[in-house]
């Protein structure tokens, strides 16, 4: 049964589409066959970031408005011949979706695809609801500061109120905290709240921590998804998310700081 | 329950009417058999022999008349009494059996009827199987996230945490069983007898019947810790618990 997953978080630039990146390649390097899609219909990023910017010819507002087939506008990725990208429309506006359109494009990418990641649009207007509307699962994208906390705690609400699970009286949306942009030092500091801080605000399953790296920009610049850079902090954590969302069990790392050369022989304070 | 404002406009009143709400058990009768219902009552309150001991109790015909099954309400009067339960209210009664009731001495309630089971008890009921809780309470169980709102109309039980930004609204009182941090308001209709209990609080408003606290005015020795919050005297009052 295909499962879809919305990774959200309602505040922008805290790292959805880095993330919906990640965890398709990652959910697609582990054999499953797996989609993602742009709901970011105007501002349209995630082809940058799986670099697949110049090889869109249709994207989903074609798809939805019948000038296009799924198959013509889905792209592959170059890196993994499970992964495939429907890119959002970069002319466009929310408006260009339907919640009946969007349902059919999902049910029939549901029948192929045993993932399929939607990539939400910051806010909590047409196309974050559209994106989190058909989930089973989310994701909760949230950095380590109050506004970024209460906007997930607001889009968790909507979540458990408006997604289509919760109209039909099904087994609600399935929510994992994913925190990212997290730096141990800065928590030591006080400068930063800490996972306990978020867990007790949210009281959410945590699914992992993705440590602030410049790994990640690199990768966006590079248009290649962080976890394939299986060298960096950051891309190790997305492959243990990836890991822990398949049902293993891998212990959180990344939560506490990095013990410099001094801190090795000295031991740390 | 009925008010009446007839004042004695002289100088300070030695009465005054209020309005105030109660939670009495209501017993719905299914069948008319006196000696039937004698036997299953007395299993009832041995039960749980504390709880009834001259516990209020209003009884509910509405289901027996509905099948047109006849009872004397006398008789389920003396009944009620010989088991240590003090009947105040008749609900549901036809003209005949109000008045009949009326001559014992107890008042008859407007005829509507919540389709209530006779588990329209007190929630600290002990007995088991019937451990639903009264029909005007709502209970929550999942957290109440930012920008959320709920609205109850009897009491609200929340057994998870209210989020900052979201908002809790009851007639009667609130409880919370998890970090109270959101808004919450009791006695929205005006019940001065309203009160909002927390297990930890930490809320950004705390309102009973208009009169409210907003998060600045919480003094540190009652944050973060498990408190009733009352009216007294047209001023809140938080205590700890």
């Amino acid at each position: 049964m295909a499962r879809i997953i919305v990774v959200t978080s309602g505040k922008g630039g805290v790292g959805k589409t880095t993330t919906s990146a990640a965890i398709a390649m990652g959910l697609a390097k582990k054999g499953h066959k797996t989609a993602v899609i742009d709901f970011d219909v105007g501002l349209r990023n995630l082809d940058l970031i799986m670099g697949c910017e110049r090889r869109v010819v249709y994207d989903f507002v074609n798809v939805i408005n019948g000038e296009a087939t799924l198959n013509q506008a889905l792209i592959r990725d170059k890196n993994c011949n499970l992964l495939y990208i429907l890119p959002a429309s970069q002319t466009r506006d929310k408006d260009a979706l339907s919640q009946e359109g969007v349902g059919k494009i999902l049910d029939e990418l549901k029948k192929d695809f045993k993932y399929i990641v939607c990539d939400s649009p910051a806010g909590i207007e047409k196309g974050a609801h559209l994106a989190m509307y058909f989930a089973d699962d989310a994701f909760i994208v949230t950095n380590p500061e109050v506004s970024s906390v209460r906007d997930s705690d607001r889009m968790l609400g909507i979540l458990s109120s408006k997604s289509r699970r919760a109209e039909q009286n099904e087994e609600p949306i399935r929510e994992y905290l994913l925190l990212s942009r997290y730096s141990p030092d800065r928590v030591k500091l006080g400068e930063m709240l800490s996972v306990d801080d978020v867990q007790e605000i949210l009281s959410l399953h945590l699914l992992g921590v993705i440590p602030e790296s410049k790994s990640v920009l690199n990768a966006s610049n590079s248009g290649t998804p962080v976890i394939l850079d299986e060298k960096s902090d950051a891309g190790q954590a997305y492959a243990d998310i990836v890991a822990r969302y398949l049902g293993e069990d891998k212990p959180h790392r990344f939560i506490d700081e990095k013990k410099g050369l001094f801190g090795k022989f000295f031991g740390s304070k | 329950m009925s008010t009446d404002s007839q004042q004695n406009i002289t100088h300070s009143p030695a009465l005054e009417f209020k309005s105030s709400t109660f939670s009495v058990p209501v017993l719905v009768l299914a069948g008319n058999d006196v000696i039937i219902i004698e036997q299953q009552l007395q299993d009832k309150v041995n039960m749980a022999p504390e709880f009834f001991k001259n516990s209020p109790l209003v009884f509910d015909l509405q289901e027996l008349n509905k099948h047109d099954l006849d009872i004397d309400v006398a008789e389920l009067t003396k009944i009620i009494r010989k088991l240590g339960l003090l009947p105040i209210g008749i609900r549901g009664g036809d003209a005949q059996q109000n008045q009949q009731a009326l001559k014992l001495g107890i008042p008859v309630h407007s005829g509507h009827t919540v389709a209530a089971s006779s588990e329209t008890q007190k929630q600290q009921h002990p007995e088991p199987e019937s451990q639903a809780v009264a029909a005007t309470t709502t209970m929550i169980t999942h957290p109440v996230r930012s920008g959320q709102r709920i609205y109850a109309s009897g009491d609200l039980v929340i057994l998870a945490q209210v989020s900052a930004g979201a908002e809790i609204l009851a007639e009667g009182n609130i409880h919370v069983y998890g970090s109270l941090r959101g808004r919450a308001l009791a006695g929205v209709q005006g019940n001065t007898e309203a009160r909002i209990f927390c297990s930890d609080l930490q809320a950004e408003l705390i309102s009973i019947a208009g009169n409210y606290k907003i998060s600045e005015d919480l003094n540190g020795a009652v944050l973060n810790q498990p408190v009733q919050i009352y009216l007294q005297n047209h001023t809140l009052v938080i205590k700890d618990i």
